[in-house]
C-alpha cells in the first residue's frame, strides 16, 4: 500500500485546529465531572437517604445506558424540550460531564472511604465543620489516593471525545472524515489523527507522572 | 469543668459503658485506667461526643452537651484531643496542621496563627521541623506536634487516649514530659493510660473502669496503696 501525505499536506492546518475543539471539550467535561463527581460522592457517603438514593440511581442508569444513546438524545432533545438550541459542544460536554461523574463518583468514593477514619476524628476534635474538613482534609487524600484512575478517566475522556463528531461538533476525528471525503484518500488523515490523540494522551500520562510525584513530597 | 451523670453507651447490643458518674473540676488531671475493652476510649470519645452516648448526662462548664439544642462544633474547640495513632494531617506541613484550626475556624490572622504555633513548637522542642511533613518525624515527634497542634485552639479541656501506646520505647518519655509540663499549667486533662507509674505522678485522680462500670475513683496515693476493689487489685499487679 502507498500512502500518499503530501497530498494532504495542505488540510493538515485545517486538522490541527481539531485539537482545539477536542481538547476544550475533554478539559471541560473533566473539570466539570470532577466538580459533579465529587458531589455525587458527597451524596453517596451522606447518611441522607434521600441523597444517597438518588446518587446511586444516577450511577445506575449512565452504567446502563450507551454512551452515544445518552449524547443523541441531549443533543436532540434539549431543543425540544428546553426550546435551546444547543450546540454539538455544548451537548458533548453536559452528557460527557453527566456520564463521567457517574463513574468517577463511584472511585471517588472509595478514595475518601480509603483515608484513614482517624484523620475525620481528628479534624472533627479540632472543631473543624464538615465542609471544611471535607474541602480541606479529607478530599486532598482522598483525590491523591486514586489519582492514577483520574488519569485514566481523563483519558477516556479523550478518547471518548471523538463521539461527538457523530454529531457534527468539528473535532479531529470529524475533520479527518471531511478530509478524507473531500481528498479521497482515507487512511492518510486518520493515521494523522490518530497520531495526534496518541500523543496527546502520552502528553496526559507524563503530566500526571510528574504530578504524582510532586505530590508524593510529603510521603 | 466536667460532670458526667449515668452516662451509658451500647454498640449494638454490647453495653460499653454502664452508668458512669464522674466530675472533674477545673484545673484537674484525672487517669483514667483499666483492663483492655473496658471502655476507656468510649469514654473519652463520649465526653467531644465523637461517641453519642445513649443514656445520662454530660456537662462541660454547665452546658450539657447532649442536649440537641448545644452547639457541639463550638464545644470540641474548647476540648483538645490526643489520640494514640497521632492524625496529623499528611499533606500539610507541621506548620500548616497548626495553623489551619485557628485561621479557618477561629478565623485568626495568619501572623498570629503562625506566631502561636512557633511558640508552641518552641514548648515541645520541634520549632526546627516547622516546615516538614509529618512522614519525616518519628513517633514520638508526631505526637508531640499532635499535643502542639490541640493547644493552638487554646482550649481549657484536653483529652489524651493512650498518647504513648503507638510509640517506641524509647520516644515514650519526650511524649510524657510534654504532657507532664502541661499539667502544670492548670489545664483540665484527662488521660487514658497504661503507664502506671505517669499516673500516678501527674494525676490528681484515678479512675478505674471494669467492664463499663467506673468502680474506683480515687486520688493516686490511695488508689495505688490499695485499690478497693479486687479486679483493681488484680490489675495492678498485673501492670507494676
Ligand atoms: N465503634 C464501635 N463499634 C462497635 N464496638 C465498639 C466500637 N468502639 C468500641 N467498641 C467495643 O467497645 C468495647 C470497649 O472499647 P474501648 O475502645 O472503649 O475499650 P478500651 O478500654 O479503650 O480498650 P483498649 O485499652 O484496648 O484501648 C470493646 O469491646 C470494643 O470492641
Ligand atoms: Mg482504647
Amino acid at each position: 500500500m502507498q500512502l500518499h501525505f503530501e497530498l494532504i499536506s495542505d488540510k493538515i492546518p485545517y486538522i490541527l485546529q481539531g485539537i482545539l475543539t477536542t481538547l476544550e471539550f475533554t478539559m471541560l467535561s473533566a473539570v466539570f465531572g470532577l466538580i459533579w463527581g465529587i458531589i455525587l460522592a458527597l451524596f453517596k457517603i451522606s447518611n441522607i437517604k434521600i441523597l444517597h438514593g438518588f446518587a446511586v440511581f444516577y450511577t445506575s442508569i449512565f452504567r446502563g445506558v450507551p454512551l452515544i444513546l445518552s449524547l443523541t438524545l441531549v443533543y436532540f432533545a434539549t431543543p425540544q424540550l428546553f426550546h435551546y438550541d444547543i450546540t454539538a459542544l455544548e451537548a458533548g460536554v453536559i452528557t460527557f460531564t453527566l456520564n463521567s461523574a457517574a463513574y468517577i463518583s463511584e472511585t471517588i468514593r472509595a478514595g475518601i472511604t480509603s483515608v484513614d477514619h482517624g484523620q475525620q476524628e481528628a479534624a472533627i476534635a479540632l472543631g473543624i465543620p464538615y465542609p471544611k474538613m471535607m474541602r480541606d482534609i479529607i478530599l486532598p487524600q482522598a483525590l491523591k489516593n486514586i489519582l492514577p484512575a483520574l488519569v485514566n478517566e481523563s483519558i477516556a475522556l479523550l478518547k471518548d471525545s471523538a463521539l461527538v463528531s457523530t454529531i457534527g461538533a468539528t473535532d479531529l476525528l470529524r475533520r479527518a472524515d471531511i478530509v478524507a471525503s473531500d481528498s479521497y484518500l482515507y487512511f492518510e488523515p486518520l493515521l494523522f489523527v490518530g497520531l495526534l490523540y496518541y500523543v496527546m494522551v502520552m502528553t496526559l500520562t507524563a503530566t500526571a507522572r510528574i504530578l504524582e510525584r510532586r505530590l508524593a513530597r510529603s510521603d | 469543668m466536667i460532670e458526667v451523670q449515668n452516662l451509658s453507651k451500647s454498640f449494638g447490643k454490647l453495653k460499653v459503658l454502664k452508668d458512669v458518674s464522674l466530675s472533674i473540676k477545673q484545673g484537674e488531671v484525672c487517669a483514667i485506667i483499666g483492663p483492655s475493652g473496658s471502655g476507656k476510649s468510649t469514654l473519652l470519645r463520649c465526653l467531644n461526643l465523637l461517641e453519642q452516648p445513649n443514656q445520662g448526662v454530660i456537662q462541660i462548664k454547665d452546658e450539657n452537651i447532649t442536649s440537641p439544642k448545644t452547639d457541639i462544633v463550638k464545644i470540641r474547640q474548647n476540648i483538645g484531643m490526643v489520640f494514640q495513632h497521632f492524625y496529623l494531617f499528611p499533606h500539610m506541613t507541621v506548620l500548616e496542621n497548626m495553623i489551619y484550626a485557628p485561621m479557618k475556624v477561629k478565623n485568626i490572622s495568619k501572623e498570629k496563627a503562625v506566631a502561636k504555633a512557633y511558640d508552641l513548637l518552641k514548648k515541645v522542642g520541634l520549632k526546627e521541623k516547622a516546615d516538614v511533613y509529618p512522614s519525616k518525624l518519628s513517633g514520638g515527634q508526631r505526637q508531640r506536634v499532635a499535643i502542639a497542634r490541640s493547644l493552638t485552639m487554646e482550649p481549657e479541656i484536653m483529652l489524651f487516649d493512650e498518647p504513648t501506646s503507638a510509640l517506641d520505647p524509647e520516644m515514650v518519655k519526650e511524649v510524657l514530659e510534654v504532657i507532664r509540663n502541661l499539667a502544670h499549667t492548670g489545664i483540665t486533662m484527662v488521660i487514658v493510660t497504661h503507664e502506671m507509674g505517669f499516673a500516678r505522678e501527674v494525676a490528681d485522680r484515678i479512675c478505674f473502669l471494669d467492664e463499663g462500670k467506673l468502680t474506683e475513683n480515687l486520688p493516686p496515693k490511695k488508689f495505688f496503696a490499695k485499690p478497693k476493689t479486687k479486679r483493681a487489685q488484680q490489675f495492678l499487679q498485673k501492670m507494676l
